[in-house]
């Protein structure tokens, strides 16, 4: 059951003894105690749960914690540096990204992976990569915006 | 555990108040504030509330109130909630500006029964409209009992002093001056608003009325603002529940002995709850699958396709409402009638998080954290299910991921939790999967609206018959100038009418509404296009409200509405309402591929009056917010059913709108500084159903009945329309 997994947890070392079956979603949740990364639908739809290995934008709701061993996590506790807000984060606040705030961890690592590829994303790319992270308060347009602004100034 | 989590608010200076469920006399209540200067004030209109605060022991004359601290801060408790409607932000403006203090040095504090007093919930768009005005006005007698104050200290009269920042300094010299801290510091000064303090007019606003970042925005984008399903306690458990497979069945037999010998499996069965628990979330649903229940489901007897007849019958006689003239009259009066049928299916919430609650029994008190919009009255029915008294509960909400209606009284998870905290000793998490969210949500039910209308020679209504069934008459009432009218409904949205639902039903955003401004608004445009008048035109033609004018015109400046009778083929159209004393007005463009039948909304104008606007951009936010969600319950949103049986499951058969559904939005707000702010969450939504229909209509010439637009229906709709002119 039990196995011993290292990786880089938001530039970070983390060694876990844990059942590698598990996702890495609850495990962040749980064990390592990183409540940013949401759950809300279990099974890919939404995206709430998006977190960074090494430049993909990933389900962590789908991954086996076993994937992600010696590669380098990030999550939405990790972006803010030496107290500074990441410029999707500050983006997202600026422009009003969110309401309620539950998908909003899942589609800033989600852009945050876009921005990571494609520092200049047009606005077609935006929409598409962003399609699969659903948010029921319905801040699409200011979220859109946000990541505009943030490329933009990057 | 990480203690740079934040949950909603800064925590508040003083100890909690047992207040949350004793039978508090107001002396007695004073007592158990902390120092300061306090105001107390009422946020909910008397009447509603009077009945419920009797029968609950609370203080009959305030349900919240305010703090000047000795540090100076600013602290409002309420038992209303933060669930992304930014009242955290839209209420600290509204206090910062009347105490002219900065929008930084005030503190919320929400949802908490043990911290705040008595609240029945946060719903129908009654924040800004309730609550602002009596803050407002709380705020404004604090700084009158704190310039008072510094009068007596400062040797001055009132009037030569001014106040900035929280410092109240002679206006003539600035370096005679006292802080708001100074002034509270060993005081113990409570007021009750009386209602008559007088708020700050329009023109000397400093905070309210300007776009201002959300106070919980930067708690949000770092991950760090704390959900129900965040909070961690040392030994908890996480539990997953045996469901039904169908509303309405009866469990025969279960047995647990596999799943209780899972390693580190907790298994609780308990006056018809099965509960499975472990200390790892994803054990818990293993073992849950280890269970084995035996069910007894009864035969559906209706689906999402047979609801509507269900509906009809189910309704009963109904109940007359809304009446003018007399229907005789207006068919006889009429020189064209008009019969229309309008269905609408069950809707689900489907908030981002799911029904969320961590219990835990300590000390003889049970202490929950839960997502839900009505804190107080969950406490009162936790208290019942675990057999404590209720001051012995407390609830504490941390930040709501989402409600629209769906967190209103809907309290299994709580409950849930409770009882399996009691049952195990430990604090146990419940946090629905989102296959257990569409089957446990309380649905906007199914509805039927019908409508018998008449026009005379010169244009205008005459008769007004409707018949609604199952929705309520919310937004139904008329303001279009017919002269015989009658509203009759049956059935409520809401539980309480027997037999005509499988399952629970609950409001959701602008309960009802929805379905009757799309039955209202596509009857008009029906009458518009026989009589070959334009829908904008036919409107005003028939509306001598001026605030409902105002909106259409605001919109058909801003649209570039041009005149011409549907079908047009251009695709455009047009639907008004009123919510929450809220006047909305949409034009709206659509294409359809007619192969797919798939309808897309590629702009929509919004014109919205609200009286005073306080925060522009938050109002402009739940605008577009509305309209985007809009599209949902008007494009795919439909829960399948079959009986007691929901076969909607997941996001991936309850289309919810994505990227690709976003249309252009404008918003335009019409300035309206005489009325006091009106409802801003729920309007916006209101007429988008009718408003995409319209618009189809004017582009096909294909009229749709039901909602959700489906590409099926939508195909359907043309095939029977090529098959009609061939
Ligand atoms: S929780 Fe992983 S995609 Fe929804
Ligand atoms: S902000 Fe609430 S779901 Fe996106």
């Amino acid at each position: 059951m039990g196995e011993s997994i290292s990786f880089r947890l938001n530039g970070k070392p983390v060694q876990l003894d844990v059942d590698g079956d598990r996702t890495l979603l609850w495990v962040l949740r749980t064990d390592l105690g990183l409540t940013g990364t949401k759950y809300g639908c279990g099974e890919s739809y939404c995206g709430a749960c998006t977190v960074v290995v090494g430049k993909e934008a990933v389900r962590s709701c789908q991954l086996p914690v076993r994937a992600v061993r010696g590669k380098d996590v990030t999550t939405i506790e990790g972006l803010e540096r030496d107290g500074r807000l990441h410029p999707l984060q500050e983006a997202f606040a600026d422009a009003g990204g969110l309401q309620c705030g539950f998908c909003t961890p899942g589609m800033i690592m989600a852009a945050y992976a876009l921005l990571l590829k494609t520092p200049k994303p047009s606005r077609d790319q935006i929409l598409a990569r962003m399609e699969g992270n659903l948010c029921r308060c319905a801040a699409h347009h200011r979220i859109v915006t946000a990541i505009e602004q943030a490329s933009a100034k990057a | 555990m990480s203690d740079e989590r934040v949950p909603i608010a800064a925590p508040p200076a003083a100890a909690p108040l047992p207040s949350g469920g004793r039978a508090l006399r107001r002396r007695d209540f004073i007592k158990l504030l902390g120092g300061g200067i306090i105001v107390l004030f009422n946020v909910d209109l008397l009447d509603l509330a009077a009945q419920e605060v009797r029968t609950n022991g609370y203080p009959a004359d305030f349900n919240a109130y305010l703090r000047i601290g000795n540090n100076g801060r600013v602290t409002v408790y309420s038992g209303k909630i933060e669930m992304g409607q930014g009242v955290v932000t839209s209420l600290a403006q509204m206090a910062a500006d009347e105490l002219d203090v900065s929008v930084e040095s005030i503190d919320m504090v929400m949802g908490d029964t043990d911290l705040c007093p008595f609240d029945r919930g946060t719903y129908g768009s009654m924040s800004t409209r309730f609550f602002g005005p009596a803050l407002r006005a709380a705020a404004a007698e604090a700084r009158a009992v704190l310039v008072a104050l510094a009068a007596e200290q400062l040797k001055r009269p009132k009037e030569a002093l001014a106040v900035e920042a929280g410092v109240v300094f002679v206006a003539s010299d600035p370096k005679v001056r006292v802080t708001y801290g100074q002034l509270a510091q060993g005081q113990k000064l409570v007021r009750t608003l009386d209602g008559k303090a007088v708020a700050k007019p329009l023109s000397r606003f400093k905070v309210m009325g300007k776009p201002h970042r959300r106070l919980d925005a930067r708690a949000k984008v770092t991950g760090k603002a704390l959900y129900a399903g965040d909070v961690r306690l040392p030994g908890m458990l996480y539990a997953r529940l045996l469901r039904p497979p169908a509303h309405g069945a009866t469990l025969k037999g279960v047995d647990t002995s596999a799943a209780a010998k899972a390693p580190g499996v907790v298994v609780v069965s308990q006056d018809g709850m099965v509960a499975v628990l472990h200390a790892d979330p994803e054990a818990a649903e293993s073992a849950l699958r280890l269970v084995k229940a035996d069910w007894e489901v009864p035969p559906p007897a209706f689906d999402d396709e047979t609801v509507f007849a269900h509906l009809l019958e189910a309704g009963g006689e109904g109940e007359e409402g809304e009446k003018r003239g007399d229907l005789a009259a207006g068919e006889k009066a009429a020189s064209s009638l008009f019969d229309g049928t309008y269905e609408d299916g069950y809707g689900a919430h489907a908030a981002m998080e799911t029904h969320t609650a961590l219990a835990h029994l300590a000390n003889g008190k049970m202490t929950v954290w839960s997502s839900t919009q009505t804190p107080f009255p969950d406490q009162q029915a936790i208290a019942a299910a675990v057999g404590l008294p209720k001051e012995q509960v407390r609830v504490v909400t941390p930040f709501v991921g989402g409600g629209f209606g769906g967190k209103s009284g809907a309290r299994h998870q709580a409950l849930e939790a409770a009882r399996l905290a009691k049952a195990t000793g430990r604090p146990v998490q419940v946090c629905f999967t989102r296959e257990e969210e569409f089957f446990l949500d309380t649905f906007r039910p199914a509805a039927v609206v019908k409508i018998r209308s008449g026009v005379d020679g010169s244009g205008k209504i005459c008769l007004w018959d409707y018949h609604v069934w199952a929705a309520g008459s919310r937004s139904a009432e008329q303001f279009y100038d017919v002269p015989n009218s009658v509203i009759r409904t049956y059935g409520r949205w809401g539980g309480g009418t027997p037999k005509m639902h499988l399952f629970a039903t609950g409001p959701w955003r602008a309960p009802g509404a929805n379905v009757n401004v799309f039955a209202r608004e596509s009857q008009v445009d029906v009458m518009a296009a026989k009589l070959k008048a334009d829908p904008l035109e036919f409107r005003l033609a028939n509306t001598s409200d001026k605030r409902m004018r105002s909106v259409l015109e605001a919109a058909a400046k801003r649209f570039g509405w041009k005149k011409a009778a549907a079908p047009s083929g251009r695709g455009v159209g047009v639907a008004c309402g009123i919510d929450a004393g809220t006047y909305v007005a949409l034009m709206a463009e659509v294409k359809v591929d007619a192969a797919t039948g798939k309808l897309r909304v590629t702009r929509i104008v919004c014109a919205q009056e609200m009286g005073i606007v306080i925060n522009p951009d938050g109002a402009t936010m739940q605008m577009e917010g509305c309209l985007m969600m809009g599209l949902g319950y008007t494009l795919s949103e439909e829960v399948r059913f079959q009986g007691g049986k929901i076969l909607t499951r997941n996001f991936d058969t309850y289309e919810i709108p994505r990227f690709s559904a976003m249309p252009a939005v404008e918003t335009v707000l019409v300035k309206n500084d005489e009325l006091s702010p009106q409802g801003g969450g729920e309007p916006a939504i209101v007429p988008v159903g009718a408003v995409v229909a319209n618009a189809l209509f004017d582009l096909t010439g294909a009229r749709l009945h039901r909602m959700p637009f489906t590409p099926a229906r939508v195909r359907e709709a043309l095939a029977a329309l090529r098959k009609a002119s061939s």
